[in-house]
């Protein structure tokens, strides 16, 4: 069939993403005329590299909230995955393959910890997670004694620059180790999520939990695979953090939770589940990564931009509740 | 025709529980088989076994088209043709059409996802029962209607032979009622052999062939549907004979209570004019959205209306809040008990008792106990609800008890005008005759009742005056003694 453009847009308008996109391209031009630094390669760079790490943990993020949970623990996963592989790094000399391997295999198995208590003692993930959070963090405070690791292997400082390129004022820009992961990790979060049947078993879950069970999905294997996912990208987010800052400081990453909630429940998903995509959740990271860019680009004070953030929540939240309210009452007419 | 399935001797105990003794049923192809119960009668059980979520006990057989078996995992039961769509239809809101039809696709372990195949597993499922829907229309966005003929696509495209539905009907319009009634009788023609389990009987009984009554787990018989109707299945699945006609009582001597005149509410309903006096009960039916509910809880001051008069004892009413329709004496009982009527982990008395908190208050605002359980104590026992200790949480207790509950919390306000809506939906015959004998009495005593129903037997045989309504008017008024449910259906449906 032949769909008009009219159509088209009707189906566009429908969509959230849809309304997200608008909302920063108008930011967008708007920061580009206002703001001299904006606009920019260099910045466009920047922000990118700097969002990473939250980017990242939003994609792992997304495929728990889609599956009708939530984990809010991650933030501790990461900092034991990058102090234990830092640690092991300095000691033995690992390499890019094995520290990876070394943090994944730390996050995926703190993550399983999850998915267990999580399934099988049939307590709420909020509260698991929030449990987690304390216990794992405190465990690293407590056996750390909170000291930081400055010095790092130095391969490991250096970092990976791939296509690199120097523009006249001698500022060089390129697809560096935080670009790439960040790259890889949505790549492979929408191949899980659009393209493999256990990607669409975790939206059933979401979406109707007794009916998957009825159809027979294996719900302990999907939890086991959700909160582990979440675990390998709280892994991989934890070293390019630590290569980005050049240290492993094992009290800063947490608090960066609600960021990284922030930035998934901005790009469509529900907490009630079954609902979010990898692009929604690209386009909310953007608006969130542009707006405090923006904000400081302006000259704002940067304490003003958690308000903002909080605003634009909460407008987000409030229009979405809006078109669904009008949505029930068209059905009713109907 | 050709047997599809055949059950013999299936028991099945839970613990000290019978569920089930040493039933025998047989499903042909092509057959529409009505399989009824109260509950607990062990519908449920026996659809559990059938589909392989529940093992029977050793010594029963399944035999499904010559191949017996002992006992059906759901897998075998699945590629055997057995489809069950329960009444919750099993679907995914947040998913399309074609991924909710082909999700058994899915199943299994790790692999890429087929798009196409998956297209085209719908559309061959829908053209198979003639519907169509945007493939990529969410199901959420769907009417109920629809959803379940989703879900009916949803067992095409798994093969079935045998389409097991659990109380389709029951949250349907009388045309979508049809609509799916005219698909069976399609499914039908093409040997697929549907089962229905539903307590509305005077719908199956349409389509129905055979009926298969099902009582504490045993099988009372096997009847063909042209030999029974709805009175008879009642005494056959219970075991009781029921009174169901009230009196013919002349109620024009008694005092108007309530007197309603050109209440409109824009969108709503529209002129509605009536007289309720005292001790009568007045039946109120129509279609879902034919204004019903809407004019009941204008009546209630949840609703205000745009014109129109109440008079309420010769006085008039405008009531701006529910606070204010009770302090008037004027209680309703509403059609969803579980969320609207219940606070389902709360304890008994606590349910019984919200209504009254400030009639119990003693000093400093507190609530003295032993009144409260005074006044629980009463209704428990007027009502027979029947609770081992009013502590518990209402949860506990069987549907039609559930229902006495909220009953007992609307009569602690001592109410002149009482406004049920839907009383029964969910509740077993048995239960059901308890809550009319509760009416009955609450109207002997001088109470004025409207009772609203889209069950035509449920106004027809328990109330003294019937008032149809359809597209927010007041379309019609019977008496029930020179009135039979085909009239009543006609006007409904007109």
């Amino acid at each position: 069939m032949h769909e008009s453009r009219a159509d088209l847009f009707q189906r566009l308008k429908r969509r959230h993403e849809f309304w997200l996109a608008s909302v920063i391209a108008i930011l967008v031009i708007f920061l580009s005329v206002a703001t001299q630094g904006f606009l920019t390669l260099q910045n466009f760079f920047d922000l990118l590299t700097s969002y990473a790490f939250l980017g990242i943990l939003a994609a792992g993020l997304l495929v728990v909230l889609i599956s009708g949970g939530i984990d809010i623990s991650f933030t501790a996963t990461a900092s034991i995955a990058q102090y234990i592989t830092m640690l092991l790094a300095n000691k033995y000399g690992l390499d890019w393959f094995s520290v990876f391997a070394l943090a994944i295999l730390v996050g995926v198995l703190l993550g399983a910890i999850n998915a267990i208590l999580i399934d099988r003692l049939q307590i709420s993930s909020i509260i698991v997670s929030i449990a987690t959070l304390n216990i794992f963090y405190g465990l690293l405070v407590f056996v750390t004694g909170g000291k930081y690791i400055y010095s790092l292997p130095s391969w490991f400082g250096k970092g990976i620059y791939w296509f690199e390129y120097v523009d006249a004022d001698e500022i060089s820009y390129g697809l560096n180790l935080q670009i790439l992961a960040l790259l890889v990790m949505f790549t492979i979060t929408w191949l899980l999520l659009n393209r493999t049947n256990i990607g669409r078993q975790i939206y059933a879950l979401g979406g109707n939990r007794e009916a998957a069970q009825r159809l027979g999905f294996n719900v302990f294997r999907l939890n086991i695979l959700v909160y582990c996912y979440m675990g390998l990208t709280a892994g991989v987010a934890s070293l390019i953090q630590a290569q980005l800052a050049q240290s492993v400081a094992p009290t800063v990453l947490v608090g960066k939770e609600l960021d990284v909630l922030a930035a998934v429940v901005l790009g469509g998903a529900s907490l009630a589940g079954g609902v979010g995509t990898v692009l929604g959740t690209v386009l909310g990271l953007a608006l969130l990564a542009i707006m405090q860019n923006g904000l400081i680009l302006i000259g704002v004070s940067s304490y003003w931009s958690q308000f903002f953030v909080g605003l634009v929540i909460l407008l987000s939240v409030s229009a979405t509740a809006l078109s669904a309210r009008r949505k029930r009452k068209g059905n009713l007419v109907e | 025709m050709a047997t599809f399935l055949d059950l013999k001797n299936i028991s099945k105990r839970f613990g000290g529980v019978q569920a089930l003794t040493d039933v025998d049923l047989s499903l042909e192809a092509g057959e529409v088989h009505c399989l009824v119960g109260e509950n607990g009668s062990g519908k449920s059980t026996l659809i559990k076994i059938i589909s392989g979520v529940q093992p029977p006990e050793a010594g029963g057989t399944i035999t499904i088209e010559g191949r017996s078996y002992t006992q059906l995992n759901p897998v075998e039961s699945t590629r055997a043709g057995i489809q069950v769509i329960y009444q919750d239809l099993s679907l995914f809101p947040n998913l399309t059409v074609a991924e909710n039809i082909a999700v058994g696709q899915h199943l299994g372990g790790f692999r890429s996802v087929d798009w196409t195949t998956i297209r085209k597993i719908a559309e061959a499922a829908m053209a198979r029962i003639n519907v169509y829907f945007d493939l990529d229309a969410k199901v959420e966005d769907l009417s109920i209607a629809n959803r379940q003929l989703v879900a009916i696509c949803r067992a095409m495209a798994a093969d079935a032979k045998l389409v097991i539905m659990d109380e389709p009907t029951a949250s349907l319009t009388r045309h979508e009622v049809d609509a799916l009634l005219s698909l069976v009788r399609e499914l039908k023609k093409k040997n697929i052999c549907i089962v229905f389990v539903s307590h509305r009987l005077d719908e199956v009984l349409e389509v129905a062939e055979r009926v298969t009554v099902l009582r504490d787990g045993k099988k009372v018989g096997t009847y063909d549907a042209k030999d029974v109707n709805d009175k008879k299945l009642a005494v056959l699945m219970t075991g009781k004979e029921f009174s169901y006609d009230l009196k013919e009582t002349d109620l024009k001597s008694r005092k108007t209570v309530l007197s309603v005149k050109n209440l409109s509410r824009k969108g709503d309903f529209k002129n509605i004019s009536f007289d309720l006096r005292e001790g009568e009960i007045l039946g109120i039916t129509g279609l879902l959205g034919s204004g019903r509910t809407e004019l009941a809880l204008s009546l209630f001051g949840m609703n205000p209306p745009d014109e129109g008069e109440i008079t309420l004892n010769d006085k008039p009413l405008a009531l701006k809040s529910n606070r204010e329709a009770i302090d008037n004496g004027i209680a309703y009982v509403s059609e969803d008990r579980l969320t609207l009527g219940l606070v389902l982990e709360q304890p008994i008395a606590a349910n019984a008792t919200v209504t009254i908190l400030d009639k119990l208050k003693g000093a400093m605002g507190l609530i003295p106990l032993n009144a409260r359980e005074a006044t629980v104590d009463r209704w428990v026992k007027d009502l027979s609800i029947k609770v081992s200790n009013t502590a518990n949480p209402v949860k506990t207790l069987s549907g039609g008890n559930q229902q006495r509950v909220v009953l007992a919390k609307w009569m602690a306000t001592t109410p002149r005008v009482l406004i049920l809506d839907s009383p029964t939906v969910g509740v077993d015959i048995l239960a059901k005759d308890g809550i009319y004998e509760i009416v009955r009495g609450l109207a002997q005593k001088g109470v004025a009742v409207i009772m609203i129903s889209d069950e035509i037997p449920e106004v027809l045989y328990h109330s003294h005056r019937i008032l149809v309504m359809r597209n927010g008017r007041l379309t019609g008024e019977f008496e029930p003694h020179r009135s039979s449910e085909d009239q009543l259906r006609i006007a409904v449906n007109a």
